[in-house]
């Protein structure tokens, strides 16, 4: 059972922790930065195990559909933090290049910044945390093995989830600092568009919203969900092999809207 | 740290707040026992959106899972839990319960 529990808690972990090392590569030189989202990991986490102790009641609230509520808003709210961080940031990087001496008054301001990235840390910790803690407590009360046992699997599916969130961060860090603004927004804007899908996934399941194509498309014979390259890429670009259609004008809505934030908020100002 | 605490306030809230009333008969049912489902082909009219209920006779959780319905939801232990399929294009669709994938399988066959 050591080796299922690996699994189980890799993938759960792979998702918040690409999410974690974006976030950080993304905060580089802002103070307090370690501080934040350890801060928001730590908050997730905590939140995470109340969901999970709280599951057969969520699930019964909202008509049956409080797990999909649940869920969606979380999505919905990171979702609207990522795009909130990346206008910010956009427009900071204009005032910067204008104003060397405004710096100052960037880093003075860089804890609301970080906020929100701090928010979206706890979400996706929240949120995968929650099936995590789901998963072990079965395995544990079910006598399927150990606490030994579980333990040992468990924290090697975290660490090795922390390895690749890891990796992405000090992949991301190796950039050109000409390119790194421009790389971790798009990373950021591209999360922003995933989980905006995600979420209409979610809401079709609650049957909240219609399918309006049920799938668009599939490509799953190119590249299915559950391979190593199409979990990658579902938790870093959203890709989905068979997406609803509700789900790609989602994806799209989002982009489309926070890519025109950011375009609008590099513009100069006309009076300050 | 206000902002987050606030933000996550409302996450919570919001489940809490919205019951919708949902009496209606599903389609198709699903039983999880001993980390197996049964039946384990399960036959739908195909075109067609179906409310799926799962009922876990187990103690533990178990997460419906399947990408090639696109769906995922947990099973609370001892619970059950009602998620939408399709419309389904003809055709097998399989599924699993991940939190014991060794065990629960099985397809949803529309047609």
């Amino acid at each position: 059972m050591m080796l299922g529990a690996t699994i189980i808690v890799f993938r759960e972990v792979l998702e918040a922790a690409l999410i974690i090392g974006i976030a950080a590569a993304a905060a580089r030189g802002s103070p307090g930065r370690g501080r934040w989202l350890a801060g928001g990991a730590i908050v997730g986490l905590l939140a995470s195990t109340i969901v999970a102790a709280l599951a057969g009641e969520l699930t019964n609230l909202a008509g049956g559909n409080g797990q999909e509520l649940l869920n969606a808003a979380i999505l919905a709210v990171a979702v609207l933090m990522l795009a909130w961080h990346n206008i910010w940031m956009s427009r900071h990087a204009r005032q910067l290049a204008r104003d060397t001496r405004q710096l100052g008054e960037a880093v003075a301001e860089g804890h609301r910044d970080l906020s929100a990235l701090a928010t979206v840390v706890a979400l996706a910790v929240m949120r995968e945390g929650s099936e995590t803690v789901l998963f072990l407590y079965g395995l544990l009360a079910g006598g399927d093995g150990t606490t030994a046992t579980v333990a040992t699997g468990a924290t090697l599916g975290l660490a090795l989830g922390a390895l690749v969130g890891i990796g992405l961060y000090a992949g991301l860090l190796r950039i050109p600092p000409r390119l790194f603004f421009s790389t971790t927004s798009g990373l950021i804007l591209l999360l922003a568009a995933a989980m905006a899908s995600q979420c209409a996934r979610i809401l079709i399941q609650a049957d909240w919203l219609p399918s309006l194509a049920s799938p668009l498309w599939n490509t799953s014979r190119l590249l299915a969900d559950d391979s190593a390259l199409g979990r990658l890429l579902h938790a870093l670009v959203g890709y989905d092999a068979s997406p609803a259609g509700m789900q790609v004008i989602f994806y799209t809505t989002a982009f489309v809207a926070i890519a025109a934030g950011m375009r609008l908020a590099r513009l100069p100002a006309r009076s300050t | 740290m206000n902002h987050l605490a606030s933000c996550l306030a409302i996450i919570v809230a919001l489940p809490v707040l919205m019951p919708v009333a949902r009496a209606d008969e599903p389609d198709a049912r699903l039983t999880i026992r001993n980390h197996r489902f049964e039946p384990e082909e399960l036959h739908v009219p195909a075109g067609q959106k179906i409310r799926l209920l799962v009922t876990n006779l187990d103690a533990s959780a178990e997460e419906f899972e399947s990408h090639e319905l696109n769906r995922e939801k947990v099973i609370p232990g001892s619970g059950s839990a009602s998620l939408y399929l399709g419309p389904l294009a003809p055709g097998r669709y399989p599924f699993i319960g991940e939190f014991h994938e060794s065990s629960a399988r099985g397809s949803v066959v529309a047609e």
